[in-house]
């Protein structure tokens, strides 16, 4: 018979890091994509891309990097987001490198400049900046400080593309402004602002929003002035579809709002109240605002559409855009024709933006699709695991606005293209070119893995106390 | 916060189920609609996207593929004699589409056919471009020529097929158009494109398969045989009993003939000069019932597709008595395509056994593997042996003694049996009549060649020369010589 002769003392377990996890999935995030750009390579001159090695190296160098960084200073983050936007991004540098490989689009500008090295350029300065957000914001309630000033910030961040001489007009949407050489998407990046605004707002006002109300039709309805500023936030959401054209921002600031508002007070009359406005805006901006008609004209029926629009309108225009995406992912099928052997270069324009989904649908096929919208479905789940675990009502709200806006955006954008939705002015996070949406969205991941190390990162141990000490330790 | 909180993860998670279900509607079930739809540039890329395969007369390609560099099509099809070609090729155009072996084989053509997923899969393998198959035609380069040569400017249609097998031989048609001057999708080809569907003449349409015209005398031959066929004549030398003038039945119209000595004339002599009376009158002692049976047996009231569709020939199945009596000459309601008169000629000169007319020898992979070879495959006896060689008799009478003296081929050993038509049409035969003749050459090897020639309204030509044995018949003995020539 043994007896215990040792004295043991239970100690916390330490939480898992997980950064071995998140090494692994980096490594295959890294290689999928230097894969895909072999295929792309192969399927269309038939030998190795010259630029593989070093489009290897670029990526592989910028994931480590990101590791390194987030091994340090966010020891015990979530270990998926990092590989999926790394994933995601790397892919989307593929499909517009192939792009810029197409000959039709090439010979559709006088002067054809390839967009991925930009978009490589522009990669750098999100993983940049997803650097500095985890090296500078050690708690992320720091930015809770800065709630009105991110009020003003994003407001006028929204309205800088009306500004005159400043803002440009794409194909109708007005949501881009141009400094010197650069088109910035202002948009991108008050989405983030406007989410810390949101929940320094809510946090505050939440019991005030909650609780004074009163009762109408088994609904709590708010009081009066506390209706302030969800009215406020609709009218600017208005303002944006009547003056930029564009519905897609406007859908997702009103639609993030509605659904913080919601998290923040647990009222579901909140989500009625913001459906009764959502539709009652757009029937009446969508009932004299041209262009939303025409977007709605193509969305019902395009092929129809096509065929009774005049000619040479925006609404022929529009119509036949969505007819050339759809028979792009028609075209794809199950298996997709693979990667630098389809036709997705027959869409006219922005086919490397806007409608980069269309590439994936033709050249991976449904199979493709699918894995696509499961990535950022992951993504979506893994912010809002990060917000359940959030031990700060500000982190919660903040990690739930920017997954719901995440959210809403790959609903808008995919729902557009593939005809659920009429089809809006906005980009997918990470796969299609533009430099605004990169940068903000990799700010966006990099705000959520900072929300995410501190909710997992373990409590600090109590102080010890020697009474407790005592009675803890076993003695034979 | 954590209960509305998962309500949001459930909400998020419907949008993305939302969108997979949406593809899958998109990429699976509308898929196919999506990927064929008309607006969709994708089929006509595929169909130039590799060099094309070729259709070949004689063992020689007659249409060839270059390489524009254009970046949507970037192959362009070219034709080798092209107007000549064009009734059998038809046209492959990047901007309007494809026609006859070029749209029916495209499949082939392009190498996109189920037939050559073996091939394809290898040079994917292999490495290699896919290149597309070809279609090797039965005709002959000889006789096409020939044929082409001998319309001219005139407006017409020759066919010509190998009685023994059913090949097809020649098949030409004038005016014509040149399918390489629309094959890309410029505006130079567009305005070919214009200016041909708006020519008054079709250049475009194959008069050979496509075109129904009277027959005219040429129909005698398909009397004569219902007549023998059904037991109204048994001698065809035997005198008939038949009155000068000769009324079409339940009328006093008397029936015109342009010979003399046709009265009581015997079936023979009745094709040398081409009676109208005779034929009327046993067209109409054989009856309609049978007169239908025997012409749909030559393969009059069907479409036939050789492969491409040749349109129906029409005897009348619904007329009356006086009807039936002029349709027995090939007058009222009785039309034909210049395709199904060489059926009959050929019907006749392969003594009795009409063999089903092709013009697709067979396909090849791109490594010129054969992946299908046309049989040649009987269609019907419209009459018996005896009874065809009997109107080979008569036939050839017509050539050696009667209106088709210009047919007559100077090679030994070779009978050419033969029939002119001159076919009035337009109100009270005001138009300028089409000038017929249908023909078969025969060697004691049996027949390689049958012949139907048509020639339209020919300005310039004085009315009474057209007719069959002076405008057409030379054009048939051309292509007779061509095909001797050519050794088969």
């Amino acid at each position: 018979m043994s007896v215990v002769t040792n004295t043991t003392t239970i100690g916390a377990i330490e939480l898992p890091s997980r950064r071995n996890t998140e090494l692994l999935l980096l490594g295959f995030a890294v290689v999928i994509p230097v894969f895909a750009y072999l295929n792309v390579g192969l399927a269309i001159d038939g030998k190795v891309p010259p630029g593989m090695l070093g489009y290897g190296l670029g990526l592989g160098l910028l994931a480590g990097v990101a590791h390194l960084v987030v091994r340090k200073f966010a020891k015990y983050a979530d270990p998926l987001l990092l590989p999926l936007a790394t994933l995601l991004n790397g892919l989307g540098l593929v499909l517009i490198w192939r792009l810029d490989q197409s000959p039709r689009i090439i010979a559709r500008y006088k002067t054809f400049s390839p967009d991925a090295p930009n978009q490589l350029m522009y990669s750098a300065i999100g993983v940049a900046l997803f650097l500095l957000v985890l090296m500078f914001l050690k708690d992320h309630r720091v930015l809770q400080r800065f709630t009105y000033i991110s009020m003003m910030v994003a407001i006028v961040l929204l309205l800088l593309p009306l500004v005159p001489g400043l803002g440009a007009d794409v194909f109708g949407a007005k949501i881009w402004i141009r400094i010197g050489p650069f088109s910035i998407q202002p948009g991108e990046f008050a989405k983030i602002v406007i989410a810390v605004f949101f929940s320094g707002y809510l946090m505050v006002k939440r019991d005030a929003l909650a609780l004074a109300s009163r009762r109408f039709l088994g609904l709590y309805l708010p009081r009066g002035r506390d209706l302030g500023p969800i009215l406020t936030i609709w009218a600017v959401s208005l303002l944006i579809l009547v003056f930029e054209n564009d519905l897609g921002t406007s859908l997702l600031f009103f639609g993030m709002f509605v659904i913080m508002l919601y998290v923040a007070t647990e009222r579901t009359s909140w989500i009625v109240m913001g459906l009764l406005m959502a539709v009652g805006g757009a029937v009446v901006v969508g009932s004299f605002a041209t262009h939303v008609q025409s977007r709605v004209a193509a969305w019902l029926d395009p092929f129809e559409c096509l065929k009774t629009a005049p000619e040479r309108s925006n609404m022929a225009a529009a119509c036949d855009q969505m007819t050339q995406v759809l028979m792009s992912f028609g075209s794809g099928g199950v298996l997709g024709t693979g990667l630098g052997q389809g036709n997705s270069d027959l869409i006219g324009f922005a086919a490397n933006s806007d409608f980069i989904f269309a590439t994936v649908g033709e050249e991976l096929g449904l199979t493709g699709v699918m894995a696509f919208l499961l990535m950022y479905g992951l993504i979506i789940e893994r912010g809002i695991r990060t917000s359940l675990a959030a031990r700060d009502p500000f982190g919660k709200l903040l990690a739930m606005g920017l997954s719901g806006a995440f959210a809403l955006q790959i609903f808008v954008v995919a729902g557009g293209v593939m005809g659920l939705i009429p089809l809006t002015g906005m980009t997918m996070p990470f796969l299609a070119y533009g430099g605004s949406s990169v940068i903000a969205n990799w700010a966006l991941i990099a705000i959520l893995i900072r929300i995410s190390d501190t909710a997992r990162r373990p409590a600090p141990a109590p102080a010890p106390s020697p009474d407790a000490e005592m009675t803890q330790v076993v003695r034979p | 916060m954590n209960k509305p909180l998962r309500r949001v993860a459930i909400f998020c998670g419907l949008l993305v189920l939302a969108l997979l279900l949406r593809d899958n509607w998109l990429q699976y079930v509308r898929a196919d609609e999506l990927n064929s739809h008309q607006k969709n540039r994708r089929v006509t890329i595929e169909r130039y996207a590799n060099e094309r395969g070729n259709i070949i007369v004689d063992g020689k390609p007659i249409t060839g593929s270059v390489d524009s560099k254009d970046p949507y099509y970037r192959f362009k099809r070219t034709y080798t004699d092209g107007p000549m070609w064009a009734p059998v090729t038809g046209y492959a155009s990047q901007a309007y589409d494809a026609s006859q072996i070029e749209k029916i084989e495209d499949g082939i053509l392009t190498g996109n056919d189920d037939r050559l997923f073996f091939d394809r899969t290898l040079a994917m393998f292999t490495g290699e471009k896919k290149t597309g198959g070809n279609v090797v035609t039965t005709l002959n380069g000889a006789a096409q020529k020939a044929a082409f040569k001998g319309l001219g400017d005139k407006k017409g249609a020759v066919a010509a097929i190998d009685p023994k097998t059913g090949r097809i031989l020649a098949l030409a048609s004038t005016p014509s158009y040149d399918p390489s001057s629309f094959a890309g999708y410029s505006g130079k080809d567009e305005k070919a494109w214009v200016a041909l569907e708006n020519d008054p003449d079709k250049p475009k349409l194959n008069r050979a398969l496509r075109e129904i015209y009277p027959p005219g005398s040429v129909f005698k031959v398909v009397t004569a045989a219902a007549a023998l066929e059904h037991g109204q004549v048994t001698d065809i030398n035997a005198a008939t009993d038949t009155p000068e003038p000769y009324n079409i039945p339940l009328s006093r119209v008397p029936m015109k003939n342009h010979a003399q000595g046709c009265k009581n004339a015997s079936l023979n002599k009745a094709l040398e000069v081409s009676c109208n009376s005779v034929f009327a009158k046993l067209g109409d002692e054989v009856g309609r019932e049978k007169m239908v049976e025997t012409a749909e047996k030559f393969g009059f009231n069907a479409e036939q597709f050789v492969p491409i569709r040749a349109v129906a020939s029409v005897y009348d199945k619904k007329m009356d008595r006086g009807g039936n009596a002029q349709s027995s000459i090939g007058q009222f309601n009785t039309a034909t395509t210049p395709l199904q008169m060489a059926m009959v000629a050929a019907a006749v000169a392969n003594d009795g056994k009409l063999m089903k007319p092709y013009m697709i020898d067979k396909l090849e992979s791109p490594k010129l593997d054969v992946v299908k070879t046309t049989e040649p495959e009987e269609m019907s006896r419209p009459m018996s042996q005896k009874n065809a060689q009997l109107v080979q008799q008569m036939m050839e009478n017509v050539v050696s003694n009667g209106t088709g003296g210009k047919a007559d081929v100077d090679r030994p050993g070779v009978k050419v049996g033969g029939k002119t038509g001159t076919a009035q049409h337009g109100v009270g035969n005001k138009k300028r009549p089409y000038a017929w003749f249908i023909s078969y050459a025969k060697t004691d090897s049996g027949s390689p060649v049958a012949v139907a020639v048509i020639v339209e309204d020919s300005a310039g030509t004085a009315r009474d020369d057209i007719s069959g044995g002076g405008l057409a018949a030379p054009i048939a003995r051309d292509v007779m010589e061509a095909v001797l020539d050519s050794g088969k």
